[in-house]
Formats: structure tokens, sequence, C-alpha cells
């Protein structure tokens, strides 16, 4: 991702645009943080805060017409927060120190004539600016109009107004009259003509009609500026003199280093903000009204009132992600740790894990207002990650090794229906319906070739699903190559799909594959609906479906899994968060390879769901959601259930990891003994009494019984690399076969050994002894 | 360089090999562009060092986690 890839990307997310109040005033006093201190009750904090972007906030404080309150959010709910109110009880509070830094001073003069607001505040932003400023002036006082208003007292603008002569103003009196093209031939850089002062009106240089730019303010005379003009109803409102004072002051900068005018001047004034803030949820509250009868609030009032303020902001992703609120930003800010992390050059790449954590679901993309997919962000940096090689080895690896399994000739198969030459169809489990239910894998397969077309094929590999995840374009190229190849050796036929991500990768990579999902095919078969054993009866309570992240726009297969759901009897409700909201299981991205603690997060919102058991049609979410303590079914479950097990489909144990290749591996050879009745040399493994908690130890770690058996065997092989324990008298073994060191702690059984730990780790043993 | 890893004399290992009890000695470990002597326990005559499991899944994941991200 370059420099402007980035910006296109971070403007995509609205997080940090301004709240509606604040870009409806023409200053763009950050409202909500102001606001937000006025129900804290602290004040100082609040007057810092108007002081920051209001030019004599004790003047404008008091006498503001606070256009935010028309485009506040609470309108509807209860009415605007009463800003107006809280400015001036903040105002009224003891003014607390601001230090600000002074610019350097710089080495030009401003002309600024008029002693009206607009002037006022041009000469205030042009001394803040650091620049010199003369205020040319007709009466003997600042303020013009100011002083005409009830709720300023003198002291308060004589107060207000010492800022001017602390910042070193400069002020000359006009005598007779004022020759404006004559100040820029003498010693001033910019001229700026305040209009609001009544006097000011005949120094307008050519045409008395000539009015200046509402952008820039420039009156198309070079280095000649002016403001304080009413508006279109004819109204002189403070705040939109001090906010043309402002902008004319900028453009005063602006010409006299020499550069644009208009150039991203885009956001000044009131604007319409892209911010988006749900108020869905937000409960409608009166106003709090003051109980006085000068009707000015007291503190609590204020406070009371400022509780009411919604706090605008997006954030949407983040309610319905917990990856994306465990990073404690919002993707604006990732996006921007992304790029950092692809372009540093020395230091740690801090953003690895993050990236790598993304369970590339879409999920955020859908709750987007505009969009944003950080899905495309992480692939994205994963993609560049892996090219230059700067992977971390252990995100993915073993999914990659995972799926090279899958790709060899332990579970790759690819047949025509017995006796049958060719295929029109293709059933294409996936490898992990195939690892996690390998009887369903059989009796799915006979079920198409009986009720759906004879000559059905069958196909075991796997689709590329964790190499494009990974982000690895070389093994993701390779396996979708491998894929089409068999899809070309069986004839071409349209695929039926057990799983979605399957179905996703046809679709992304090979789009001129047919396919369809297996769903929807049963869905338009008879399929057996008498559910024979008590408990799946027993089961018949309602359920909650829950869809797998790849079938976000696959509204037919979501509506294929619900008819048949009915059809089979079991009641059913929604999950708040499912069909095109639904959530990922953790498994998906390859999220639970590289940050399992996310992914036990990301399944312990989604199961917390909803109380009642969890049905699901991807073989990975039954996994993942069963592993997380829920009771969830597959809906082959219900369709082909066992004749005699009495157990709830939903509690049946989790397969595990080496269950799930020797299920493949097994799958294999069964299938092809009970449909092609072709039988194969049984492969003889060393048996391993392992216990369950051992067992979910060696699945937390990734190791597999073919670790285990690798590493005894290689001990066995050289019996001086082994240790044993004087107490038990265990024996340790350790073996690294790739890049990871295997230790096993075992004792040899009567008919195989029985493994009492096993663990691993990354870095190598080099020299022992030195 | 020497790291201690904080592990404590073993008392329970030997080798399997030279029938000889593991005693804490340096070793070399490597992990891409990283390397540390690190105290392990060794057989003190055919120099196998055993890696414990705390430390595995412990100081030495960490190490390994800030090396890939190097």
């Amino acid at each position: 991702m370059d420099q402007k890839t980035l910006r296109q990307v971070e403007k995509q997310c609205i997080q940090e645009e301004a709240p509606a109040c604040q870009s409806a005033c023409p200053l763009h006093v950050d409202v909500r943080t102001f606001v937000l201190k006025v129900g804290q009750g602290k004040w100082n904090d609040a007057w810092k805060v108007l002081d920051k972007t209001l030019p004599f906030p004790g003047i404008l404080g008091r006498i503001c017409h606070h256009p935010c309150q028309d485009a506040c959010l609470r309108k509807d709910l209860g009415g605007s927060i009463s800003m107006g109110a809280l400015e001036k009880i903040c105002v009224n509070q003891p003014k607390p120190r601001i230090r600000t830094i002074p610019m350097p001073k710089k080495n030009y003069t401003m002309a600024v004539v008029g002693e009206n607001l607009s002037s006022l505040v041009a000469a205030l932003e042009l001394l803040r600016k650091g620049y010199g400023v003369t205020l040319f002036t007709f009466g003997d006082r600042l303020g013009g109009s100011l002083w005409d208003m009830k709720s300023l007292s003198r002291e308060i603008i004589e107060k207000e107004l010492t800022v001017l002569e602390n910042l070193g103003l400069e002020q000359e009196k006009i005598q007779d009259k004022l020759d404006v093209s004559a100040l820029l031939k003498h010693n001033f850089s910019a001229v700026y003509i305040g209009l609001d002062t009544r006097e000011t009106e005949s120094l307008v240089p050519g045409n008395r009609s000539n009015t200046p730019d509402l952008k820039t303010f420039s009156l198309g005379q070079k280095g000649i500026f002016a403001g304080g003009i009413p508006d279109e109803q004819g109204n002189l409102l403070p705040l939109n003199q001090a906010f043309q004072g402002r902008g004319a002051a900028l453009s005063m900068e602006r010409f006299v280093q020499g550069v644009s005018l208009t150039e991203g001047r885009g956001d000044e004034g009131p604007y319409p903000t892209r911010l988006f803030t749900n108020t869905d949820d937000i409960v409608s509250l009166p106003m709090a009204l003051p109980a006085s009868a000068e009707k000015r609030y007291t503190i609590d009032e204020a406070k009371a009132e400022a509780f009411r303020c919604i706090q605008c902001q997006c954030l949407e992703c983040l309610k319905v992600c917990p990856y994306l609120a465990h990073y404690k930003g919002y993707p604006k800010k990732y996006a921007r740790e992304i790029y950092n992390n692809a372009t540093i050059v020395m230091g740690n790449h801090t953003a690895n894990s993050m990236l790598n954590s993304c369970s590339l679901c879409g999920l955020c993309q859908e709750v987007c207002p505009e969009n944003f997919s950080m899905t495309d962000v992480c692939l994205d940096a994963r993609r560049d990650l892996v090219q230059r090689k700067k992977m971390p080895p252990s995100a993915h690896e073993f999914a990659l090794q995972d799926m090279a399994f899958s790709n060899s000739d332990a579970f790759m198969l690819l047949r025509h229906a017995p006796d049958r030459e060719k295929s029109r169809f293709a059933f294409f489990p996936g490898c992990q319906l195939a690892g996690s239910n390998p009887e369903h894998v059989i009796q799915t397969y006979s079920f198409l070739m009986n009720n759906w077309e004879k000559e059905t094929g069958l196909m075991l590999q796997c689709c590329a699903a964790p190499a494009h995840w990974s982000g690895n374009e070389i093994k993701t190229s390779e396996a979708i190559g491998l894929l089409e190849e068999s899809w070309q050796k069986m004839g071409e036929p349209h695929m039926i799909l057990a799983c979605s991500s399957c179905m996703d990768m046809f679709k992304k990579y090979l789009p001129q594959v047919t396919v369809s999902s297996l769903w929807e095919i049963m869905d338009q078969c008879e399929i057996p609906t008498d559910i024979p054993h008590a408990t799946c009866k027993q089961t018949r309570q309602a359920m909650v479906i829950h869809d797998p992240c790849t079938t976000r726009y696959e509204s037919g297969m979501q509506e294929a899994v619900r008819s048949l759901t009915s059809k089979l009897g079991i009641p059913f409700t929604e999950l708040e968060l499912s069909r095109e909201k639904t959530q990922c299981c953790g498994f998906g991205g390859l999220m639970e390879n590289a940050n399992p603690a996310m992914a036990k997060k990301q399944l312990d919102q989604r199961i917390n769901e909803s109380e009642l058991d969890f049905l699901t049609y991807c073989a990975m979410c039954r996994e993942s959601l069963r592993g997380a303590g829920k009771s969830t079914a597959h809906l082959l479950d219900f369709i082909f259930p066992p004749v005699t097990d009495d157990e709830n489909p939903g509690t049946r144990d989790k397969v595990g990891l080496s269950r799930s290749r020797d299920n493949r591996a097994q799958l294999k050879k069964n299938i092809l003994e009970r449909i092609w009745q072709e039988t194969s040399k049984t492969r003889s493994d060393t048996r391993l009494f392992i216990s369950p908690e051992v067992q979910e130890k060696l699945d937390q770690r990734r190791i597999l019984h073919q670790d285990i058996r690798a590493t005894i065997a290689h001990a066995q092989l050289s019996t001086e690399k082994q240790m044993q324990s004087l107490i038990s008298g265990h024996f340790l073994a350790s073996h690294r076969p790739f890049m990871v060191t295997f230790w096993v702690e075992y004792s040899p059984a009567e008919t195989g050994y029985t493994i009492h730990n096993s663990y691993c780790h990354r870095m190598q043993i080099m020299g022992e002894h030195s | 360089m020497i790291t201690n890893l904080g592990i404590e004399e073993n008392k329970e290992w030997k080798c399997l090999a030279c029938d000889e009890l593991l005693k804490l000695d340096k070793v070399r470990i490597d992990y891409m562009n990283g390397s540390f002597t690190v105290m392990l326990p060794c057989c003190p005559k055919c120099g196998m060092a055993l890696i414990p499991e705390e430390i595995a899944l412990g100081k030495m994941l960490e190490v390994e986690k800030l090396l890939e991200d190097k």
C-alpha cells in the first residue's frame, strides 16, 4: 500500500470526522468534548475547549447563536443539547490560566481596518500566527456593535480584548481618509477591511458593490481582503463575523506565503459531516430546564443537561467485531499502523499480530456506512509480508501443512460414480467435513447419487482457502491450479459444495466452474424427515442458526438451510447477527492459527448471543463452537442421524486436529471400500494412549499424533538421544522434522505407548556443551 | 552474553545413553536471525540438552515471537 492508497483507505473510516454539532459551527468548536467536560463538572477543561477554537471566548460564549443545536442528533430524542446555555454558564465560571506557545514573529505586518468583531478576530488570528498587526480604527474604543449587546458588560468586553494588546497589537486612529491601496505600497503586506464597521464601506476599492469572495474573502484586488458581511437574510451574526475574520486572516497568510488561496479549504465553515452515529438504541431524554427565574442553569442543571449528550461517534464495526474492539482503536488507526508496519526499516513489526488476527469475515464492511474493509487491508498486508519474506513463520504454518496433507495422496481422490465414465456433477465435501465427520461424507455422497443424479462424481481435496487466507499467493495459485486440474480431469462437472468457504474460493479463483451449495441441492430432493432416535426428537426444541461467515452474501444457501431445517421439523430462531451480518466462528482468515486467544474472544462473544443450542452448516464452525463449550449441531446430524446413538448431536465432542487428519485418511480408505469396493492396505500405526487432558494440550499446541509417532520412532532409532526420569521412569525424546522441535514424554505400553506430555518450540539447539 | 533462564539444577532427568544426571551448562540456541547462549540442563558427557516445558512455552515462545516480528 502506498501513501496515496493509505489516504484513500483512511478516508473511508469516518470515526475521526467531526460530529454534526462541530461541523455545523462556523468556527468548528469541539462541542462534543466541551459538553463532556461540562457533564463531568470539569469547568477549567471546558473553558480550555472553548478557548481552543473560539476567539474571545468570554464574548462569543455569551452571544453565539449556537447553530450546533439545530444539527444536534438529540433533537428528536428529547431535544437538542442546550449548548448556548452551557456555554454561558461555562464562561461565567472563573477563567483558568491557559498557556499558549506564541508563534515565532514573522517579518510581515498586516493592516486591519475597523473596530468591529470581524476586524478584531482577523487581528487576533494574525497576531497569533506571529504577524505584526496595525489596527486602523474610526472610533476610540474597540468592539463596535458588541457594546450594544445586553449580555455583554463593559468589564467583559474590555477584559476579553486585552489579549490583543498583550500580543502586541498596534492601533492607529484614522484621522481623515485612509487609502487602502497606499497601505499596500507602504509597510503592509496585506489589508483586511472589516465591513461590519460601517465607516469602512467607502474604503472598498473599485465598485462600491464589490463584495468579498465567500471562501477566500478576497476583494479581487491583490492583497486586499474583507469580511463582516451579513448573511442571506441580512443578519450580521457574531459567529459569522468571527468566521469571516478568521477566514480572511488565513487568506492573508496564504497571500504573503504565495500559496493557493483556495486549496484544501473545503471544510471551512459549516459543512455536512460524514460521521455516522447510530441512534437506534438511544433513549429519548427530556431537556434539563433551568428552574431559576432568570432561566440560567445551576451547575447541577448544566451537568444534567450535558449528561444527555450522545457523544456522537460511529464505531459500528467495533460493536460487532471483538477483534476490531480489542486493539483499542478503529479501522483508520489500524490502517495507519499496518501501513507503518510495512514501511519500517528497523525495529519490530508491531502490527504483525493484528493483521494476522483478522478473520477476514467481511462483517466490518457490511456494517460500515462507508464500506471500509479490514479484510482488504489485512489480506493485502499479509500478501506483502509473505512476498517480502517477513511473515512470521508460526502464524500460518500449521494450516498450510494441513492443506498440503489434504492435497496429498493421503486424502486426495477423484472418482466418477461407480460404473460411470463421466460426472455431470461432482461432490466436493472439503477438508473440514471430511475431518470432522467422514461418515457424513459417505452418506451425503450416496444420497446425492441416489436422489440427485447418478452421474455424480467425488472430489476429495483442499479448496486452497488456507493459502488464500495466509496471503501466500504462490501456494494459493499452486493449490488453485491443482483444483482446476482435478475439475478438468473429472470432465468439468457442476460442483456441489458442502462448505461455504470452498464455495467462496471457487467463485473467487475459478469463476468458470458452475457451483451449487449442497444445501440448495438437498433442498430440491426428498430428504428423510423422520429423525429416528429419541434424543434428536428431544432436541427439537428451538435452535438458533449460525450462518458461516463465508455465506454472508449467499442468501440462496441461507434460505435453503432454513427450508431444510423447517422440513426436518426443527423449530429455529435467528441470531441478532445472522445472514449478511453473521459473525465468524474464529477459524476464518486463520484467526485461530495466528492468535488463538483472539479466536476464543470471538467465540465467547458469539456463543453468548443466545442461550439456545446452535445449528450450523459448516463443519469448521461446528468444531469451533463446540470447542468453546456450546452445544452445536451440524445440519447433517439431523439429515443422517445415527440409528442407535442417543447422544444429542450438539454435545458430541469436537474432533480435534489429530483426529481430523486421521479421519480424512480413513475416509479415503473407507469410501473406496464401501462405494467402489476397492480395498487398500490398512496402515498400522503405532497405538498411542492419550488421556483427554493431554489430548486437549496437544490440540492447543498443534501437536499431531504423527508428530508424536515420528518423535518416538526417531528416539527408537537412536536410543542415545533420549532422557529418562529418575522419578517416574518416563522417557523424554525430542525430534525436529521441520522448523519445530517436538518433545514427547512417554512410556511403553503393552500395545503401543502412553503419552504423558508433549510440547514444542521453534528455537533450535545449535551447540551443546560449548 | 549468557542469558539465565532461571532453571534450577536438574534432579530428575538423566541421559539414557550416558547414564549421567543432566547438569546446567552453556548452550547456544538459534532462531531466525537471533542467537543466544543460555544455561540448560545438559548431559555432562555427550552434551545432549533438555529444554524444559516451562521454558519452551514461556520465555522461549516470547523470544520466538519477538524474532519473528523483527
